[in-house]
């Protein structure tokens, strides 16, 4: 069994930040764009799909973390596949029962979890291996990781699409709202965007740490 | 057009409403293997066989679950029809075209978790489309998957060539090309009349 031979992770801070940052799931992952393309034209709907989201991970990562060492190897993508749907259907039947427009706004794309390539790839490369809480702790950064770049989505195209957030109008009526942001297109842009920030504040850390480096050799 | 015809469903399916560019559904494989035009080619088509496989065989346990009024487990039933679909293509190329399974790559076994292929299984039924609607619906969304990535590989075989800045290498500027390409598309809406 090389199960055993895998080195159990202790929980600390850093298995949470993880998945909030230096692995985030959608910005430096570029893992389960689907929904973070579909569903971010409100943020009201991006929060909802962020916590369905983080539900099923959790959930899904719990109980893949008990029955590790009882799932054979050779099914256990299938077996991952079932686990995470019936956690999925949960949600769905959930959802419909607390708010209907909210169902309504999300579609498909609640039901589209289940192909989530976030909690399949969580589920096989860390649920699998580690102990219970480092495997929810983990799992709980990383839903709150894909929550935080569903919610920088969903109020940029809300605010530019629509001139509100959470459905507060922030502008005066002057302002022509960029219809084109709530469309598909949008989501596109925004995205591309966003990692083009993240890429030059990158670039630029890494040239002050270079310059930095330079000046140290010459002083000393 | 009705909106029920099928030649709308198709039209729907391939430009107004793609799959990729206007529903936001597959892009793992959008983005991953759009980089060569003959690779997006052979995904599109593989792509395109197993929509169909899982959208007959999705009508059928459809019918099956509601006869026997068990609808909640339609979720479950559904995927492990698409990884087997998909293990049987798998199987297929392993053995007719080695070159192409191995161009392919990690992607082939991800076609399961391909969102557009559940996603059209899920509409399907949303819709209440009969044998021969499913049928249409899923060769329209096979054909716009396949345009989609045709086209973005034809886009990105030309952008090599080109000097972009090294901020925007890399996933921003497909994530910007795709924006455009879906901006484009979104002139198809006029086809459809107010039904779109």
């Amino acid at each position: 069994m090389t199960g055993q031979l895998i080195r159990q992770e202790q929980v600390t801070p850093d298995t949470f930040l993880r998945g909030l940052w230096e692995e985030n799931p959608v910005f430096v992952m570029m893992l389960g764009l689907c929904p973070v393309l579909a569903v971010t034209n409100s943020t009201i709907n991006a929060l909802a799909m962020g916590l369905a989201t983080t539900f099923v991970l959790v959930s899904s990562g719990a109980l893949i973390s008990l029955l590790r060492n009882l799932i054979p190897k050779q099914v256990r993508i299938a077996t991952y596949i079932v686990i995470i749907a019936t956690f999925v259907t949960i949600v769905d039947y959930l959802i419909q029962a607390i708010s209907l427009d909210l169902y309504n706004a999300l579609g498909a794309f609640i039901q589209l979890i289940v192909v989530n390539c976030v909690i399949l790839g969580r589920a096989e490369a860390y649920a699998s291996k580690q102990k219970l809480p480092a495997a929810v702790v983990n799992a709980l950064g990383m839903g709150a990781g894909f929550t935080l770049a569903l919610l920088c989505l969903g109020t940029v195209r809300e605010l530019l699409g629509a001139g509100s957030i959470l459905g507060f109008h922030l502008f005066s009526a002057n302002f022509e709202p960029w219809v084109v942001m709530v469309l598909p297109p949008g989501g596109f842009f925004v995205l591309g965007s966003w990692l083009l920030l993240f890429e030059y504040l990158k670039q630029r850390r890494a040239r002050k740490a270079e310059a930095a480096a330079e000046v140290m050799a010459h002083g000393s | 057009m009705a909106p029920d015809s099928l030649t709308f469903i198709f039209l729907n399916a391939a430009l107004i409403n793609n799959f990729v560019l206007a529903l936001f559904l597959g892009l793992c494989p959008f983005l991953g293997v759009s980089a060569k035009k003959e690779t997006a080619w052979n995904m599109g088509l593989a792509t395109m066989f197993v929509m169909l496989v899982s959208s007959v065989s999705a009508y059928g346990i459809n019918w099956l679950l509601t006869l026997l009024k068990i609808e909640f487990l339609r979720l479950i039933c559904y995927i492990a029809v698409i990884a087997s679909a998909v293990q049987l293509v798998e199987m297929v190329l392993k053995r007719f075209s080695p070159i192409l399974f191995r161009a392919l790559g990690i992607f082939l076994p991800l076609i399961t978790t391909n969102c557009a292929i559940l996603g059209l299984a899920l509409f399907q039924t949303n819709r209440e489309y009969d044998f021969l609607q499913s049928i249409a619906f899923c060769i329209g969304a096979g054909v716009g998957f396949t345009l989609a990535l045709m086209l973005m590989a034809s886009l990105r075989e030309k952008l090599a060539l080109a000097k972009v800045p090294t901020v925007a290498q890399g996933a921003a500027l497909s994530l910007m090309l795709a924006g455009l390409l879906s901006l484009a598309f979104m002139g198809f809406a006029g086809l459809g009349g107010s039904h779109a």
